[in-house]
């Protein structure tokens, strides 16, 4: 099924496909950045596709020269009971990607909580505010430079 | 034209001092009747440390913006500093009300990961294990379901049943709340005769019990008014929103990844998949009763069906051995050392695995360097998930409503906020 998913979306939105990866059962399709919106809503739309629930929208930190950053969608298909991974590359000069919040409402928190924590900034989110951290902390806590044990002080106390 | 007495101004010269700052309320627009509600963090209905501002219009709720995070650890980054083995501990603090089926999800995610084959009777124990998790979650979301609209005496019941499971556990694995029983590649400790003792009498009574709670509440007026059609979210909200669980198949959607994707043994267990089409608070906790029955079927199953067999795999480069064997073996001994300071050493690779929890689907999603540490581990909590459809059920709810929507959505705040 995964193979001819694959077939499909790159028939439906041409040169948005990168690579594709398979591993243990699971494929990981990257996608170009500036497509994201495209292909989200093919794979929505489609009726052989039907990937028509967001399970997750996550943040890699891959700490590597040229894109850092990974954002990961993973993908559920009601009528086809399958799963599918896109994946978004982005450079850590301009960890920007366009929200998929106008095709799946329910990537509406994953993607402030990826925004929470490695300051991935989805453009057009309708809410872009942190899910979990106080507003005022200054740093990304999921980047790999950002210390296990924390930096002291960096999480102010309660204004009175 | 009027002269002022004497007593008049000593009256205006009091309201005078009565004025000030602090007292009083100057309103732009009199006929201004919206105000914002701050509910929690320290609210006994918000099951936790949920935090809700809610608009309200007199008791109707216009809009309302959950705040989460106030019980954030930080697991994913902790995870990033333990090896897979360290983290198993983690995960019993994440959906607390279920425990052992977290220990079983994160291991079974590694596994996959790893590429390490269970034996069967590892996997008829978990499938008992996470079974007997679900009731035990979903006695505890009825009961305090109950007692958040007022009815004390369901959750006194609830909590009965579920101390019997608490104490198969004890049996089981030592530990009653925080068990910690997974292992990669098997268990901690086999299945054992005075389990299923324990557990044949616990099934022998619980469809009384359950039928008790059921009768009580599923014909108590005041409970059946009070959740009878609130919280309504439709079948295309639920789907975008991304709603797993018993809030999805109460409101028509069969989705249970233990028949559309079948792990562990469930493909040879029969169950149904219980599913309503009303969507609202009553109808979220039927479906709970009703899994709670399937559970209480599968279990009977799953214990007859049990093989006789190892309930580790043999993969000594994956599983930790067992201590009386550490004791007593060289080869042991080193694969012990060598899996306690280097890790179990996944090929390099990203894998997600969910499993249908009590919750909905928990899934975690590991990327491995192929070091003995996870480069990132995402958990896809369900609970979190689950209470983002929070603003679009309360929407135009009464207040009073508040309690029974959030204790029919069932969230746990330590898997929520991670």
């Amino acid at each position: 099924m995964n193979q001819s998913a694959v077939g499909r979306l790159k028939e439906r939105v041409p040169g948005a496909v990168r690579s594709v990866a398979e591993f243990r059962g699971d494929t990981t399709v990257t996608v170009r950045r500036e497509d994201i919106v495209r292909v989200a809503q093919a794979l929505r739309d489609d009726p052989e596709l039907a990937f028509d629930m967001v399970i997750d929208v996550l943040g890699v930190d891959m700490y590597r020269p040229e894109e850092r950053f990974e954002v990961v969608y993973n993908l559920y298909s009601l009528k086809h009971r399958e799963y599918l991974r896109l994946k978004v590359l982005l450079d850590e000069q301009d960890p920007t990607v366009p929200t998929v919040t106008g095709v799946w409402p329910g990537a509406n928190w994953h993607e402030r909580e990826t925004y929470d924590m490695f300051g991935i900034v989805f453009t057009g989110h309708p809410d872009l505010r942190r899910l979990y951290l106080p507003e005022e902390f200054e740093y990304h806590p999921l980047r790999k430079d950002f210390p296990t044990m924390g930096i002291p002080d960096s999480l102010p106390l309660p204004r009175r | 034209m009027s002269v002022r007495t004497a007593e008049e101004s000593r009256k205006s010269r009091i309201l005078a001092a009565l004025e000030d700052q602090d007292t009083t309320v100057v309103m732009d627009d009199p006929l201004e009747t919206t105000m914002v509600l701050n509910m929690g963090p320290q609210h006994p209905a918000t099951h936790g440390v949920l935090r809700l501002l809610v608009r309200l219009d007199g008791e109707t709720v216009l809009a309302v913006v959950p705040e989460l995070g106030y019980l954030h650890r930080g697991y994913e980054k902790i995870a990033e500093a333990c090896s897979y083995h360290e983290f198993i501990p983690h995960t019993d603090r994440l959906d607390y009300l279920s425990p052992i089926s977290n220990n079983v999800a994160y291991c079974l995610a590694v596994e996959k990961l790893a590429g390490v084959e269970i034996p069967d009777r590892a996997k008829y124990i978990r499938v008992i294990v996470c079974e007997l998790a679900r009731i035990a979650s979903h006695l505890v979301a009825a009961g305090s379901m109950a007692m958040d609209v007022g009815a004390l005496t369901v959750l006194l019941w609830t909590f009965r049943e579920r101390e019997k499971i608490l104490d198969i556990y004890d049996v089981l694995c030592g530990a009653r709340f925080t068990t910690n029983y997974a292992r990669i590649g098997g268990l901690q400790q086999d299945w054992t005769e005075a389990c299923s003792a324990m557990l044949r009498q616990f099934l022998g009574e619980f469809a009384r019990d359950l039928g008790e709670v059921e009768k009580l509440l599923g014909t108590n007026r005041i409970f059946v008014d009070r959740c009878e059609n609130v919280g309504h979210i439709s079948r295309e909200d639920a789907i975008g929103l991304g709603i797993t669980g018993p809030i999805l198949r109460a409101a028509g959607v069969p989705r249970d990844l233990r028949r559309d994707r079948p792990y562990l043994v469930y493909d040879r267990l029969d169950f149904n998949v219980v599913t309503l089409t009303e969507s609202d608070a009553l109808a979220r906790f039927y479906v709970r009763i009703g899994e709670m029955k399937e559970s209480a079927s599968i279990l009977r199953q799953a214990l007859e069906g049990m093989p006789a067999g190892p309930y580790h795999a043999d993969d000594p480069k994956k599983v930790v051995p067992q201590k009386d064997r550490i004791y007593t073996k060289m080869e042991e001994l080193i694969h012990d050392f060598m899996l306690i300071n280097l890790g179990i050493n996944p090929p390099v690779g990203e894998t997600y695995f969910g499993i249908e929890s009590s919750k909905g689907e928990l899934g975690f999603y590991i990327v491995s360097d192929g070091t003995g540490n996870p480069w990132r581990m995402k958990i896809r909590s369900p609970s979190a998930n689950n209470l983002s459809a929070l603003p679009l059920m309360l929407k135009g709810c009464m207040i009073s409503d508040i309690v029974a929507i959030i204790g029919s959505i069932d969230p746990v705040m330590g898997e929520a906020d991670k």
